[in-house]
């Protein structure tokens, strides 16, 4: 009766290696609900702007400018795409082996939080000060995400609940270390107030992440080339390699990985730590490149946006660096609209328009290849 | 000291009711296996109309009944993205509230308003039980639906065909499938269920309890209520227990530093997450989560 008793798990393994090909009229019709949906997305946003009393085409025109307009928004959307980019790839990399993390905004504020926390202990060269910091953010990340696989895979609690709990969780752990004067909180003169947001100490120059471009009012740094590498990477890893293999057949059918002895349990934990590090890389990153303190609420909705940017590149694992670089490019953008006399608020409701505008063509087009996948292996679907 | 004490458990009731209505709904929604992040942005929208919807038309009433149906609006869009068209459930959610918080906040920099808020009612004779009379019988008048509500997700829950049915997608949809109950319409049913009673809270929480609506207000509270449901193992009684337990730690952290008592805010803020984290971890297995919870089901694929 069902599809998977009757077939072998031979199907999943097809799958992974390459999804089945669909005649041109199904990509046609994919990319133009794509278009629609997108033009409707926009369509939403400037019906929100108009009957607030806001010219739409003035916002967009000044978030366009803003986020790719000079050199100075270039930098803050790039600035911006770099830890964006490194989250989406960890949310990609769980995501494969059947796992959703949505717990990057907690991971990222544990790596800075240790990130930090050793940047201001070692006194050691540049290069050796920001490596440590940054290896340093990447395994406590991978740590606190490890937290829910072992919850996962000991006692069956969905990973996607223990991860966006110990969002809270770490937030708090952050607070807890920036309020106090004998762990993290930044040192004061005698007699001055503190200030309202507690924070760290900054980092010593020899902790900031290299620069790439410089000039008045921008500094590039270098964590969208980091972020860029470590994309080709992953993408290698999971188009090529055995482990890349192992871990989609994992996330394609656990039962057909276990019988052909491949561990979900092992894969899987080994996947959220990936995906843990790279949101820990993240918080490093922004950490060393252009916040150099931890403060309450560092992560900011970097955690979100990467999980997002990743929903949207979907299957097609590169897809992630031209959706992380909108999601950057929306971020820079907002930044500037409150000159426009609008609220930046708009900029998350844009956001969460076009993660939606984009999953449903996708989601048509993964429907049409499960189609043709079942007619080639001769199974019917009730 | 009794005066203090009356005060926070006052103060535990009020903060424990916002998160008991949502709770309650997510209890639903979670035993039809589920799991509604969205409750967050479904109470944060209703809190918005709420506030709104009093200011437009000059009535608490109509503006709170205003903020239940924009809840169950949001349920609705949650409810046909994931069990209609199969959207991957948590990402519906996530951005839902991501949806929520911007328009809200959008809304509130570019409109003007001023809320009108529910007066407060006195149960006589009730209300002067010393220490929980006034909690529990002097309260603003949305409040008093919560002795309507617990009876009724009792008798959903424990009573009702409907219930039953809830408990059997939630367990084991393919063998519900099989008895010919519909999973998806249920489960979409257990949404708006729990979408009305996010938009209870959220507009018990604008037009009841605070009179005003300021940015992201609901300030988490929906993700507490779902931190109570897992606490609560799943049954009504715990889920009751955690939210009681939740607000009593928020309400110790408010007034405890009044009454000059130091306390690190961090642990109390973070306890709501971490008794879920320890529920799940130390949970017996009779009192496990619903089997199928937060799995979508597709008829003939296991």
């Amino acid at each position: 009766m069902t599809a998977a008793e009757a077939s072998p798990p031979r199907p999943a393994a097809a799958v992974a290696v390459r999804p089945p090909r669909l005649p041109l009229s199904d990509y046609l019709r994919v990319g133009a609900l794509l278009a629609i949906s997108i033009a409707a997305a926009i369509g939403c946003a400037a019906l929100l702007l108009s009957v607030t009393g806001s010219s739409p085409a003035t916002v967009f025109g000044a978030m366009v400018s803003g986020s790719f307009g000079s050199r100075v928004a270039l930098t803050a959307t790039l600035n911006h795409t770099g830890p964006i980019l490194l989250v989406a790839l960890g949310a990609l990399a769980a995501t494969r082996s059947g796992l959703l993390n949505i717990g990057q905004e907690g991971q990222i504020s544990i790596g800075a939080l240790f990130g930090v926390a050793v940047g201001l202990a070692v006194d050691a060269p540049r290069g050796i000060t920001l490596l440590l910091i940054l290896a340093t953010a990447a395994v406590a990340g991978a740590i606190w995400a490890s937290l829910a696989s072992l919850l996962r895979f000991t006692r069956g609690g969905s990973e996607v609940i223990t991860t966006l709990l110990l969002n809270f969780v770490g937030f708090q752990v952050v607070s807890f270390a920036v309020n106090r004067p004998w762990l993290l909180q930044e040192d004061l003169p005698e007699g001055s107030v503190l200030s309202a947001s507690p924070q760290s100490n900054p980092l010593p120059p020899a902790g900031h992440l290299p620069t790439l471009a410089q000039g008045p009012g921008f500094r590039l740094n270098s964590s969208i080339t980091l972020a860029v590498g470590l994309a080709l990477v992953l993408a290698f890893l999971l188009a090529r390699t055995r482990w890349g293999f192992e871990l989609r057949t994992v996330g394609l059918n656990p039962r057909a990985a276990r019988r052909s002895g491949v561990s979900p349990a092992l894969v899987g934990s080994g996947a959220l730590a990936i995906s843990g590090a790279l949101a820990g890389l993240a918080g490093g990153v922004l950490l060393t490149g252009t916040a150099f303190r931890v403060n309450d609420g560092f992560s900011n909705n970097y955690g979100w946006e990467g999980l997002l940017a990743a929903l949207v590149a979907g299957s097609v694992t590169l897809a992630v660096i031209p959706s992380s670089l909108l999601f950057g490019a929306l971020r820079a953008g907002s930044g500037v609209l409150a000159a426009t006399g609008v609220s930046p608020t708009i900029v998350g409701a844009v956001q969460a328009l076009v993660v939606i505008a984009v999953t449903l063509p996708l989601l048509y087009l993964n429907r049409r290849r499960l189609r043709a996948l079942l007619q080639r292996t001769g199974v019917s679907r009730t | 000291m009794i005066e203090d004490i009356t005060l926070i458990v006052d103060s535990s009731v009020r903060i424990a009711a916002t998160l008991l209505f949502a709770a309650l709904g997510e209890l639903v929604a979670e035993r039809a296996g589920t799991l509604n992040i969205s409750v967050e942005g479904a109470m944060l929208s209703g809190a918005f109309a709420a506030a709104y919807g009093s200011h437009a038309t000059g009535s608490a009433y109509y503006g709170f009944g205003i903020g239940v149906a924009v809840g169950i609006g949001v349920s609705a869009i949650q409810a046909n993205l994931s069990h209609r068209i199969r959207v991957n459930q948590f990402v519906t959610g996530l951005v839902l509230n991501l949806l929520a918080i911007g328009v809200t906040s959008f809304l509130l920099a570019e409109v003007k308003m001023a809320p009108v808020q529910f007066g407060l009612v006195r149960i006589p004779g009730l209300a002067s039980i010393p220490i929980v009379g006034d909690a529990l019988f002097e309260q603003r008048a949305p409040f008093f639906l919560l002795y309507a509500f617990v009876p009724l997700v009792w008798w959903v829950l424990k009573r009702s065909r409907w219930g039953l049915e809830l408990d059997a997608v939630g367990e084991n949809p393919a063998a519900a499938d099989a008895n010919g109950i519909p999973v998806d319409l249920r489960r979409r049913q257990a949404i708006y269920f729990g979408g009305l009673l996010a938009g209870v809270s959220g507009a018990y929480l604008s037009v009841g309890l605070i009179g005003a609506f300021t940015p992201n207000m609901t300030a988490l509270r929906g993700f507490i209520a779902i931190a109570a449901v897992i606490f609560g193992g799943w049954t009504l009684w715990g889920t009751v227990g955690g939210t009681l337990l939740f607000g009593g730690a928020e309400a110790l952290r408010v007034s405890l530093p009044a009454l000059g008592v130091t306390i690190t805010p961090q642990v109390l803020i973070a306890l709501p997450y971490l008794a879920a984290i320890a529920a799940i971890a130390l949970l017996s297995q009779r009192r496990r989560q619903p089997a199928a919870l937060g799995q979508t089901f597709r008829r003939g694929i296991t």
